[in-house]
């Protein structure tokens, strides 16, 4: 780990690292130049696949595998979805990608496309990406004219086109067939699946959805071969036959109460003491850390005590997270109340579920109305049993819905819950002294009326 | 054959069948509680209402392995082997935890809402859904909203998006769209485009709660005072199977009745709120016979015998039969006036036509002929008379003098002759006219008989697919009306009340056409074509009629 040297973000401090020039100039499309004429497609998607790339979106799928999932004989389109909705709270390692290195992205694309035998590919980029957008724009404007995209890829007989689709700020774009219902032009509900879209997807043809960061490391991993990356990170658990491994290098976004925040890269496995104590220079003001949100807010969050987790793809999930997510680490120190926490990653999913599945469209919006009390200090000891009931019964993992969004949800609770709930009893009777044993119902907070909307035909009766 | 266990019960699904376990469950007598899925519409699988276990069987072994995680039966397509389970703990809790969530934010205004009593989240409350409250108490909101054709009461819907899919499926004209996100999320429409459309009143049927309102039956009726009867809509040749819902003698509102043969589960908008004619006060009742000194009104037992004597006397009676008779009404109008005159003639009334076929994305089709039994009535005319008379030729005939005795067996629900087609009529020297509302004609006739409509007669129509359907009687004919079958019953010297049924039987031994018809007629109905090695003359004239 001493001799690791960043390699996605290798060149983003260098002068104009977004330019065609400058990425050239770092040996940028040459691994283009000789997958094209040396590779097959087959040979390509081998390479991903022996490299034991996880998909970097969040779920960790093996990327080699997800592209065999495509029909080996289909007449075409298939199509490549970039997956550039970074909305998970805590991240940003796309972005910075895409604002300082989007060549490498776009390289990464050129190649997952060639190997996937798709010939066009949709960049899905959130709208609060401004810059990024033009970077991206401009970088396609400079691939196109270069000779990387469009017919013939560098005399090749193979085509690609590149179009960026913004989204409207929507966090279940960020799903892949909410992604995929985005860019066909209707609400982000995600499908249920099967079908999945490797089988039918974006216009009801094969389709491959990957994150940014994946792409980048595509890229790489054709640069340098799989046993480079296959050198990084953390080989298979031996007693699980699941673990496909953790290999190669991963990008964290480091916020909160840290010293340094920002996006570092490190390969797979560091443990997350070490990530806030070397990139992110420490917890604030000296204070020690309370909690920790190992991956983006939906991986719940992990305690001081937790810390020496390995950042890899099973880590946090044996101690209780829901995974390495998307790598976005938010430290919060010791002054920090969990009852904001609570509070901030409710609201965050009440107002991003789509509404469509029963259980979290109201799972969601019922957790918030309840820690919105708490908060106001009118909590009841039993709410927060009522919390983890209707954690314990969103998500796919109960199967009680279509898409993770709900997963995501209720990790942030149960995890805030088990793991903190002396503070969170104490804050209840601190703050309810006379009402916190109850267990009626009580009014609530909001007192009903629906305030985000005044309907303008509506009247009563 | 295949076989799927539901709950510890083999069942067997033929080969190639595509069920998904709601469907298969039901076969084994399993209810699955659903709100988002219908038959009809593409599955979405999100009001998770209908959660069960799935495994899987091992052909070899025998051992059952079960998925861990919950699945959506309607999003599970049934395979050899597959295990369903929905009888346990752990469905009973989702189930539970799925009524709690829809009850969160519905107004619970049961007591004012039209749904109730036929409403899936009462029904699946009491019966899967748990007594106590656990969310906070928040004071009701009841906000209605005129969306065109009905009234949504937007804090009751529960988001199933059954009506959204509807409307771009099968009626195709896609109105309806979910608004806003999350718990935000409404039914709306754009402020320019109301929900209007000639299949619109579907979209409450399907709704599961009260969310989506008739106009029309808005606040009339409790759903648990209506006896509903099955019966078959009368207003156009498709003729689409229903449910006619009355409360002592009225009419109070009409719900597609499911016949995968012809309206799958829809009807149109001219059927379900078309009967409003039944209980018109301008309905003909009882029978008025018209002297010189003016009209009076006369007895049954009296207008028969001047029927009876009447057309037995003439030189060349003539029986005309119009398409809103039922078969019964219209064999037995026909063979009573054959047997009684041998030089009668059968003639046939004009069939109302209204533009063209309109033709749904659905598959739906509402027909261009508005009236319910044209093909049953062409057929039984040509089985039984000798040279049937079109309209027209019937009109020339009578003017040519060479009819002198008519009686007209009408029925019509919209005006459907003219001033000179009244006068050319009466100048046959003696016409009765049974019908509903008054025309140029009904003034002018010697013997004028309230009758019966669609929902008041028993009997069959053929509709325009050749498929017999029956009709049960819903509502009693307005007061001294009687239906035209029980008047040539009368006629025919036979005793005690008018049996449709003996009479479809003795039709189906005389009309090959009506063979298939033999029997007990299921609430599909009857293809009329099936088992006829040949097409006989009476169909192939009433095909190309």
């Amino acid at each position: 780990m001493e001799n690791f040297a960043p390699v996605l973000l290798a060149n983003i401090h260098r002068p104009d690292s977004h330019t065609l020039g400058a990425y050239e100039a770092t040996g940028g499309y040459q691994t283009l130049r000789r997958a094209l004429r040396e590779l097959s497609p087959a040979q390509v998607v081998e390479e991903v696949r022996r490299s034991g790339l996880r998909g970097r979106g969040g779920a960790g799928f093996p990327t080699g595998l997800k592209w065999s999932f495509l029909p080996a004989d289909h007449p075409g389109p298939i199509y490549l979805c970039v997956n550039a909705d970074e909305s998970e709270p805590g991240t940003f390692c796309n972005r910075v990608l895409m604002e300082l290195d989007p060549h490498q992205v776009l390289e990464g694309t050129i190649l997952s496309a060639y190997a996937t035998r798709a010939t066009t590919a949709y960049i899905y980029l959130r709208y609060e990406y401004p810059l990024a957008f033009r970077r991206l724009q401009a970088a396609i404007d400079e691939a196109y004219a270069a000779g990387y995209l469009g017919k013939n890829i560098l005399g090749s007989n193979f085509s690609l086109d590149v179009y960026i689709h913004r989204g409207a700020g929507a966090y279940i774009c960020g799903e892949e067939t909410g992604l995929i219902e985005s860019i066909e032009g209707k609400r982000a509900w995600p499908r249920s699946k099967p079908p999945f879209p490797a089988v039918e997807g974006l216009f009801r043809k094969p389709t491959v959805v990957n994150n940014v960061e994946t792409l980048a490391c595509v890229k790489h991993i054709i640069e340098r071969g799989a046993d480079w990356f296959r050198s990084i990170g953390v080989p298979p658990s031996p007693d699980d036959p699941r673990d496909p491994g953790s290999f190669g290098p991963k990008l964290f976004c480091i916020s909160g109460h840290v010293n340094k925040p920002g996006c570092y890269e490190a390969p797979l496995g560091i443990p997350c003491r070490e990530l806030i104590e070397k990139f992110g220079g420490g917890v604030w003001k000296g204070r020690r850390a309370k909690a920790v949100v190992p991956g983006g807010l939906s991986t719940g969050v992990l305690t001081a005590d937790e810390l020496d987790v390995p950042m890899d793809f099973m880590g946090p999930v044996q101690k209780g997270c829901l995974g390495l997510g998307t790598g976005g680490v938010i430290v919060m120190d010791e002054t920090y109340p969990m009852i904001e926490f609570l509070h901030n990653s409710c609201r965050f999913f009440a107002h991003e579920s789509c509404g469509q599945c029963t259980p979290c469209r109201e799972g969601t919006s019922w957790a918030l109305q309840i820690v919105r009390r708490i908060r106001a200090g009118r909590g009841r000891l039993v709410d927060l049993d009522l919390l983890l009931e209707i954690a314990d019964n969103i998500g796919i993992i109960p199967g009680t819905t279509i898409c993770g969004l709900a997963d995501g949800a209720a990790w942030p609770i149960k995890t805030a819950i088990r793991k903190f709930r002396e503070e969170l009893e104490d804050y209840i009777k601190r703050t309810n002294p006379t009402g916190y044993k109850t267990r009626r119902p009580v009014p609530a907070l909001d007192n009903g009326t629906p305030s985000h909307k005044a309907s303008p035909v509506s009247s009563h009766g | 054959m295949p076989v799927v266990i539901v709950d510890g019960k083999e069942i067997e699904i033929r080969a190639g069948e595509r069920l998904n376990a709601i469907e298969a469950a039901a076969r084994a007598g399993v209810e699955i509680p659903h709100y988002c899925w219908h038959p009809g519409l593409s599955v979405v699988a999100s009001c998770r209402m209908c959660l069960i276990e799935m495994g899987t069987r091992d052909p070899q072994t025998g051992k059952i392995v079960m998925l861990p995680k919950l699945v959506p039966a309607c999003n599970t397509l049934v395979k050899d082997g597959m295990v369903i389970v929905t009888n346990t703990e752990k469905v009973a809790r989702a189930r539970a935890m799925v009524e709690e969530d829809l009850l969160l934010r519905h107004p619970i205004d049961c007591p004012i809402c039209d749904k109730a009593g036929e409403c899936r989240l009462q029904d699946y409350h009491f019966q899967y859904g748990q007594g106590e409250r656990r969310a906070d108490i928040r004071p009701i909101t009841s906000r209605k909203r005129d969306i065109g054709d009905l009234f949504l009461f937007v804090d009751r819907c529960i988001m199933c998006s059954r009506c959204v899919r509807f409307t771009r499926e099968i009626s195709g004209t896609s109105e309806l769209m979910i608004v806003n996100r999350g718990t935000h999320e409404e039914i709306d429409v754009l402020p320019d485009v109301p929900l209007h459309n000639k299949l619109s009143g579907n979209v409450v049927d399907l709704c599961p709660v009260g969310a989506l309102a008739d106009k029309d039956f808005l606040y009339k009726q409790r759903v648990w005072f209506l006896r509903r009867k099955a019966s078959v809509c009368g207003l156009c040749a498709t003729g689409c199977s229903i449910w006619i819902e009355e409360n002592q003698d009225r009419v109070h509102r009409i719900k597609p009745r499911e016949n995968m043969f012809v309206n799958k589960w829809w009807i149109c908008n001219d059927g379900r709120y078309g009967y409003p004619f039944i209980h018109h006060p301008s309905r003909i009742r009882g029978v008025v016979r018209r002297t010189t000194s003016g009209q009076v009104a006369v007895g049954w037992n009296e207008a028969l015998r001047e029927i009876e004597e009447k057309v037995r006397t003439a030189c060349r009676p003539a029986l005309c039969l119009s398409p809103f008779l039922t078969n019964e009404e219209a064999y037995l109008a026909a063979r009573w006036m054959r047997n009684t005159h041998p030089e009668s003639v059968i003639a046939l009334g004009p069939v109302p036509r209204e533009g063209e076929d309109e033709r749904f994305p659905g598959g739906f089709v509402i027909s261009a002929e508005k009236c319910p039994n044209r093909l049953g009535v062409e057929a039984i005319a040509h089985g039984l008379g000798n040279g049937v008379l079109g309209w027209p030729e019937f009109l020339e005939e009578i003017a040519a003098g060479r009819i002198d005795r008519v009686i007209v067996l009408a029925g019509y629900i919209k005006p459907w002759l003219d001033e000179t087609q009244a006068e050319t009529v009466r100048k046959a020297n003696w016409v009765a006219l049974a019908d509903l509302f008054p025309s140029p004609l009904s003034d002018k006739v010697d013997l004028l008989l309230g009758m019966a409509t669609y929902a008041e007669h028993e009997g069959s129509y053929v509709n325009r697919h050749h498929r017999l359907q029956w009709l049960q009687r819903a509502v009693r004919p307005p007061l001294g009306s009687r239906c035209v079958g029980m008047v040539f019953w009368e006629l025919s010297g036979r005793t005690g009340v008018y049996q449709p049924r003996t009479v479809l039987a003795e039709l189906a031994a005389e009309l090959p056409y009506f063979s298939a018809a033999t029997g007990e007629i299921p609430d599909v109905g009857v293809d009329l074509r099936v088992n006829q090695l040949a097409p006989s003359t009476a169909e192939t004239q009433a095909s190309t009629a």
